[in-house]
This record gives structure tokens, sequence and C-alpha cells, in this order.
């Protein structure tokens, strides 16, 4: 570690090139915790937006008309609206009208914290793409399949469980794959609304130590790491459930 | 966890729906772009809800003496909309720039030359991965405000700047729609072309992609949708967009109860806008579909 510091300082000094968050402890630390911050955004938003996208999907299937038109809508709406008017809509508009409690030393703090917006758009925003994902999944499940299952009898839950979601899974997860991506991509937007994660912490950062560039590579490097490694582990899990027969 | 099946075991019953969803997933997979899809119904439940929203918001606003919701809305619709001016022609520039690089990208990613194939996929990969606001600041810190031309020295607005930061991942998702659509076109075209005598150029140019047009039309359409939900992006480095005019209204104002009404409007100023891109892009995606 001390090597590595070593290392920054003298490149600072010998060619000016500032990475502070190698050699300054307050920036190192600084930096490390909006880092934890990011991909605990990136990987809670995944799950909730898998949750959401298989419940909407599930939603779909049923016969209850109004409550497709709701899915319907949803999707319509998250689909085609600018991604940061929808976290300023959550935070901004939907924040203020949920209820606020005095903490310790008398501020007044908001009960749903900005990082759980961030959260709570990221996933909703996901979400909706997983939701017509899934549900292509689970439409290239022939009926035949279906009634075969229940002729060795399975119920009609049973199958679904069984066969239906675990086929239309292998099915999908290539553009699962895409949405994740995008969605990892997309945790910068909660620099707009305060969440201390990498960007905002950054800016914070060459904002105090002016080395922009710095920084803006240093994001640039973390940011396409984290999206390759989502990658990589992806494809292995593609291959690891590929299907004889069919797709590449 | 392994799949329990032998390799050579097929799912017959699954083949020719999976192989459809396949085809379609892989060619999302290749333009690494989500797809945006609408229909009319959903569009007609989505206006009815705000319709509720803000009617609900001018009953409150009437029984408090305020000024109504909607005239408020009004009072801001000019200046607003001259700054959803801007995030249209902020788009505009960024695709047509974009698509400009993106096919000298996407071509010499199809190079003969492996190093300009190598570099060209690396830049296309870099800037496809890298988050949009991301490039967005670098563009606003790292170019140049003021650059001299022949002696002339021009300021670089700052709208100039953020528009070029969104021009870079257009590239390179112009790029992989370019390489996506030539290389799925069947080799033999290549071959029966180069049997006719055709050099590598021409059959490029006279065969391979004019067929490549209708190919690319539909995912760069949605590209551009994507983009124009991009912009509002350039708020947050300053730039007087229809976001930032928004939150200044509504600073202006200091009402807690226009809050989701003036949010909602600016989200369906960008659906209408959208929704027609999204429409049309369907069509073609159906017109043009390639059965084979």
């Amino acid at each position: 570690m001390d090597l590595v510091a070593g290392f920054f300082r003298d490149l600072n000094a010998t060619t000016g090139w500032n990475f502070s968050i190698f050699h300054d402890p307050f920036d190192m630390r600084r930096f490390g915790s909006a880092f934890l911050v990011t991909v605990q955004l990136a990987v809670l938003s995944v799950v909730f937006s898998l949750v959401i996208g298989i419940a909407g999907a599930f939603a779909q299937s049923l016969r209850f008309a109004p409550l497709r038109w709701l899915v319907n809508g949803y999707i319509a709406f998250f689909r085609n609206t600018p991604p940061l008017v929808q976290m300023y809509f959550f935070f901004f508009a939907l924040g203020s009208i949920t209820p606020s409690v005095r903490d310790d030393i008398g501020m007044e703090t908001p009960l749903v914290s900005n990082f759980t917006w961030a959260l709570v758009a990221l996933s909703f925003f996901a979400g909706a793409f997983n939701v017509e994902i899934f549900r292509s999944g689970i439409e290239a499940i022939p009926r035949s399949t279906i009634e075969a299952a229940e002729s060795l009898g399975y119920s009609k839950a049973r199958a679904y469980v069984h066969i239906v979601l675990p086929l239309a899974f292998r099915v999908c997860l290539p553009s699962l794959n895409n949405n994740l991506v995008n969605l990892i991509k997309t945790t910068t937007l909660a620099y707009a609304i305060g969440v201390p994660e990498m960007l905002y912490v950054a800016n914070q950062i060459w904002s105090d130590t002016l080395n922009v560039v710095e920084m803006m590579n240093v994001l640039l490097i973390l940011y396409i790491g984290l999206v390759s490694l989502l990658v990589f582990m992806m494809r292995r899990w593609e291959e690891a459930m590929r299907m004889p027969g069919y797709g590449s | 966890m392994r799949r329990p099946l032998a390799d050579n075991a097929a799912f017959p019953v699954l083949l020719p729906p999976a192989a459809r969803v396949a085809r379609r997933l892989e060619e999302e997979r290749r333009y690494a772009l989500p797809v945006v899809r609408l229909d009319g119904r959903t569009m007609l439940v989505l206006a009815a809800l705000l319709c509720l929203w803000a009617g609900v918001a001018e009953a409150q606003a009437l029984a408090s003496g305020q000024e109504s919701v909607l005239a408020t809305i009004f009072k801001w619709t000019p200046l607003i909309s001259r700054g959803f001016a801007l995030n249209v022609a902020i788009s505009l520039i960024a695709m047509g720039l974009g698509t400009m690089l993106g096919l000298f990208l996407g071509l010499a990613q199809i190079s003969l030359l492996p190093p300009v194939r190598a570099g060209s996929w690396a830049l296309t990969q870099f800037f496809r991965n890298a988050p949009w606001l991301v490039l967005l600041f670098y563009c606003i810190f790292v170019l140049p405000f003021r650059v001299t031309v022949f002696g002339q020295t021009f300021d670089v607005p700052n709208w100039l700047r953020a528009t070029i930061g969104l021009t870079l991942p257009v590239m390179a998702n112009v790029s992989e729609i370019v390489r996506g659509a030539v290389q799925s076109i069947p080799r033999g075209q290549w071959e029966a072309a180069e049997s006719l005598g055709y050099r590598r150029g021409q059959t490029l140019r006279e065969i391979i992609l004019p067929q490549c047009l209708k190919r690319m039309a539909p995912p760069w359409m949605n590209l551009y949708a994507i983009l124009v939900m991009s912009t509002p992006l350039a708020s947050v480095v300053g730039v007087e967009e229809a976001m930032t005019l928004t939150r200044g209204a509504l600073n202006a104002e200091r009402r807690g109860d226009l809050l989701i009404p003036m949010y909602g409007a600016l989200l369906l100023a960008f659906f209408v806008y959208c929704w027609p891109i999204a429409r049309a892009t369907q069509a073609l995606e159906r017109r043009w579909q390639v059965t084979t």
C-alpha cells in the first residue's frame, strides 16, 4: 500500500499528475466509500429491478385487465421519459410529500433518504425494461411445453415455477445482460440528487484538489471495469445455463 | 449451476419460437441499447392519470386561494418550450455528428487490417460502456472553453461542449449498429460479388451498404429516442435546457403543490416528442423485417 502511495506521490512530484485518491488518506477514504456506494446502488437496484421485472411479467400474464393496463402504463412511462427527470420526479416531487422526522440534533431529515430515492428511481427505470424482457422470454415457451408438463401431472403454478421460468430465464439472459449494463451506467444519475456515489465524490475531490483530468480518467476506467466485470460474470452464467440445440 | 442435460438433447418443442426470440435478443445485444416501444392505449391511460393529478392539484390550489396550477404551467410554458428547443437542437447536432463519426468507426471495425479493427473495436467498447454523464463531465471540463482557429478566437459555449459529450456515446452506438448490420448480411453475398469481379470497396458500397440501410434505420431511430431522453443530463453541467428552466421556475414559484404537475408536464413533453419516433421505429421494424 505504501509502495502504491509512494509511486503516486512521486508521480505527482515529477509529472504533476495528481492522483490524490492513491496517496492522500482523506481522499482515499472518501473515494473508497463512494466506490462502495456505487456498488451498493448497482447491486441493490439490479436485485430490485429483477423483482419488479418478474412481478410485472407475472401481472401481465394475469386475466385481470386493469392490472395489465397499469403495468403497460408503467412500462410506457418509464421507457419513454428521461431517466434524469424520473430521478428528479421521485426525489423532489414525491420526496416533498413523504414525511420527515427530526433527528438527534434537531435537523429536519426526510424519512426517505436520497440514496433510497435513487434506488427506487433506478429500480423502477430498469424494472420497466426487465418486465418486457421477462415477458418475451415467457412468450417464447410454447403452449405445448406447458401442456406436456400438465399431462405429466404438474399443477399450473408448479409448471410455471419448474418449467416455464427456468426456460424463459435462459432465453432472456442476453437482453438482461444488456439492461443491467445500462443500469450500472445509469447509477451516475444519483449524482443529480446528491447521493455520494463515485461521480459526486470525484466532483468534490477535483474541486478541492484541482485534478479534474486525473479524476475523470479514474472514473472512466473504474466504470469500464465495473461494466466489464458484470459482462464477464453474465457471459459465464449464460454459458453455464446454455440450452443445447438453439442459440449461439 | 450446471444444466442437467446432455449436449445433444435438443428441445424440439421450444425451437421455433425460441429461435425467433433468440434472433431478436441477439439483435438487442448487438446494439446494446434498450428498445423504446409504445402503444396508443397506454398513452391514453397515462394522459388520464396526469389529468387526474393536475385536477387534484388544481382543486387544492383553488381551495387555498392561490394561482391555479394550470395557469402557472401556462405562464411558464413559453420559457420552458425555448429550453426544450435547445434539447431538440442538442439531440439533432449530437445525432448528426455521432452518426458521421460512427459510420467511419463502424466501417473501421470491419476493416481487413487487424490493428484498425482492434483499435476501432476498443474505442467503440470504451465509449459504449462509459456512463453518459461521465462523458458529459469529461467534455465540459476537458475541452477548451475558447479555441483559436486561423487567428480567430471563438468561445465554445457550454451547450456545445455538452453536445460533443453526447456525441461520443452516440458515435460508439452507431458504430455497433453499422458493424451489426454489415455482419448480418450473409457471407454468400460477399462471395457472389467477388466472383462477379467486384472489389471489396465496390462490394461494400454497391451491395452490402444499401441492404444495411434498411436494417440500420430502426435501431438508429431508437438510438435517437434514447439520445433525446439523455439531453436533460446537460442540466447537470449547467446548460439552460428544459430541465434547468423547469427547476428555475419551481424555485421562483416556491410552491410545493406545483412540483408534481410541473415535472409531470416536462415528462409529458419528452413523451410527446419521442412517441411518434417510437411508433415509426416499430412500424419500420415490422415492414422491413427480414424473414429467414
